[in-house]
């Protein structure tokens, strides 16, 4: 392999080294046909990317010598980027970048042609690998989000640098709505604090995915195909499904396309859930606000109270009541009827039992004996 | 102003006097040999030289002359003292180490002799600061016998085309190998590192190149620790002249500009890795 990288490509190919860095410790060049491929995947495997630079992207392009197989090659990140190591640097004095890899020598050979005639070789041990390739197919993602790189690196630039996800969901209005996800420690005060940016849709190229959708990922990975993309003026793809499937960030140019393939969270907590896209999941905060509380003090205080209380809470939707209360007295346990219930019932619950919303996971152990309910079952679940 | 006036009086009790208007043009070229703790002064009529050892195997010196100051007497042939060095350059930064513009810290340096403390006097904005700095025996320092008649090679380059090469220096390589040669390289850079080794190549008729004169071809390895103190001239300096000779020595010479314009020389010599270089391209 060997290929000559001319001018201002050398920044482009060493940025793209630099948002790969950010990702995994190996660096994996495969030589193609259809241009140089560089891939890495992190090292608990929830994170790859992959950057394609065409022919065209090189001065010259030789996938392999004539008659010969294409080689492959593994080497640490930390050599190649310490090549690159600053971009604004090698725009200053770096004209032309050649990069060479044969059999016969077992290195792989860079070399920086530099202002003043100084030319900078290294020599790269490398291992031979087999090829790397992460199987996705952002065809196959039913919602997809495209952006000029600018709008969304601003959106996530107020987000702290030590935050390590971010939730992605479109909200009320089709706004986009980005927001620092926490952890269940929300008591922690260090970590109270939520970061929420929301886009309007006209800020989008493309915005095909419902109001409620939500994803949360790695931020890191995604700043850095970002730093990457946006002095470039790219657009960005999301490619995502349901949570937990991996979301596929793409950027395509003519001369290069990069892929970032990072996993996200399966399954949202409520906890997490909430504070995550509180706009997106409107059903959200009315469950609580309604079955918790309600099983709370139906398991707490007597019965009579409880008719009371719901005689107050469904008086607004009369037409609602009737149904609910039935469901709940022979049955107060019956996870689907609650969920009608809560999700049609409107009106605003008793404020006790909405304080019994935040303290409902305390009060549990003293109440379950007595009521065993779906949320009091999990909680202990989760405290056990 | 009792302090000056006793100044006056005593002044001929002093083996060393000298004053400055910028306290800058003095203390930094004292950092661009400040990689030990400890230095050793000597001052002659002609200017103050201040040396910095490592290992018995590197040696930084720091000339001053008379010149730079506005006011230098010494009463002996040669007053030799040595001073704690960051002491030294933490007290000639006492009003701060970033410049204000227009505003200059002026310095009155005085040495007693043998047994006395370096007195400093800095003043800026009219408020004075008195420093004693507590002398120590001087050391004998290393002699290179580093002669201009045995350089086998010299190159003079200009320092911005080395100050890059310094600073991304493969520091787990454990030596930086040298080659000059009249023929191709020239003048080679070399390091091997943990990922492999890299080589910087600048041809004899490159424009950084004010000088090239290799009569022999030498490769020679020198530990990268004990040269990579020397970024900290390569820093402030203009130009750099690089010489061997022909026990492998090196010696590298920072020509440093001052605030005022005026010239100032560091130099550096470093004896080579005993290790004979094998080949490697």
């Amino acid at each position: 392999m060997k290929c000559l990288v001319a001018g201002g490509n050398v920044k482009v190919l060493g940025k793209a080294v630099h948002s790969l860095s950010r990702i995994g410790d190996e660096l994996y060049l495969e030589p193609l046909d259809d241009g140089l491929t560089l891939r890495t995947v992190n090292s608990s495997r929830s994170a790859y990317a992959c950057f394609l630079l065409a022919p065209l992207f090189f001065h010259q392009y030789q996938a392999a010598a004539p008659g010969q197989d294409p080689l492959r090659c593994k080497i640490l990140m930390k050599s190649f980027l310490s090549v690159f190591r600053s971009p604004a640097m090698l725009e200053k004095t770096v004209e032309k970048c050649c990069i060479s890899l044969s059999a016969s020598s077992c290195r792989l050979v860079v070399q920086l042609h530099c202002k003043y005639g100084v030319k900078k070789t290294h020599n790269l041990a490398f291992q031979d690998c087999e090829s790397l390739q992460a199987i996705f197919d952002p065809a196959a993602c039913p919602y997809v989000l495209r952006a000029p790189a600018r709008v969304l690196a601003e959106a996530v630039l107020p987000f702290p640098p030590t935050l390590a996800e971010v939730t992605l969901g479109i909200g009320r209005g089709r706004r986009v709505i980005l927001r620092s996800y926490q952890e269940e420690e929300a008591d922690n005060p260090a970590k109270a604090m939520v970061t929420e940016m929301s886009v309007g849709e006209e800020d989008f190229q493309q915005l095909q995915a419902q109001e409620g959708t939500a994803i949360t990922f790695c931020l890191k990975e995604f700043r850095g195909l970002l730093n990457f993309a946006e002095p470039a003026n790219l657009s960005l793809s999301i490619h995502f499904d349901a949570p937990g499937r991996p979301a596929i960030f793409a950027i395509t140019d003519s001369l290069l396309d990069g892929h970032f393939v990072l996993a996200t969270l399966s399954e949202m907590d409520p906890h997490g859930q909430d504070p995550g896209c509180p706009e997106l999941q409107r059903p959200v905060p009315q469950l609580q606000a309604h079955s918790t509380p309600l099983l709370d003090d139906f398991a707490g205080d007597d019965m009579d109270s409880y008719m009371i209380a719901m005689e107050t809470t469904t008086l607004g939707s009369s037409r609602e009541g009737p149904r609910v209360l039935p469901s709940r007295s022979p049955s107060p346990r019956a996870p689907s009827e609650d969920d009608e219930a809560e999700s049609t019932v409107p009106g605003t619950p008793p404020p006790k039992k909405f304080r019994s919303l935040f303290f409902g996971s305390v009060l549990d152990p003293a109440h379950s004996p007595q009521g065993p309910s779906p949320v009091l079952a999990e909680d202990s679940e989760g405290e056990g | 102003m009792p302090l000056i006036t006793t100044q006056a009086e005593e002044e001929n009790d002093y083996s060393l006097v000298a004053s400055l208007d910028n306290v800058r043009n003095f203390s930094t070229i004292l950092k661009a040999i400040h990689f030990r703790e400890h230095a050793t002064c000597f001052a002659t009529k002609n200017g103050i030289k201040v040396t910095v050892e490592n290992a018995k195997c590197v040696q930084a010196n720091a000339f001053i002359q008379a010149g730079i100051f506005q006011e230098f007497k010494v009463q002996e042939e040669s007053v030799t003292f040595r001073i704690n060095l960051t002491v030294l350059l933490d007290c000639l930064s006492i009003f701060g180490s970033s410049p204000m513009p227009g505003i200059l810290t002026a310095l009155r340096m005085c040495y007693q002799g043998y047994g006395y403390p370096l007195m400093l006097f800095l003043e800026e904005g009219g408020v004075v600061t008195v420093c004693k700095i507590n002398t120590q025996e001087p050391e004998e320092t290393l002699d290179f016998d580093f002669c201009s008649t045995n350089v086998t090679n010299k190159i003079i380059l200009q320092s911005e085309g080395l100050r890059e090469a310094f600073s991304e220096l493969d520091m787990t390589s454990e030596v930086l190998q040298i080659t000059m040669s009249p023929d191709k390289p020239y003048f080679r850079l070399s390091t091997f590192g943990n990922a492999g080794s890299s080589h910087l190549d600048y041809p004899k008729d490159s424009d950084l190149m004010e000088s090239f004169q290799c009569n022999q071809t030498q490769v020679n390895r020198y530990k990268i620790s004990l040269l990579k103190p020397s970024t900290k001239a390569l820093v402030l300096s203009c130009k750099v002249s690089i010489r061997t000779d022909n026990r492998g020595f090196l010696s590298l010479q920072y020509m440093i500009r001052n605030e005022d314009g005026q010239v100032c020389f560091v130099e550096y010599y470093c004896c080579p890795d005993e290790e004979v270089p094998e080949s490697e391209s």
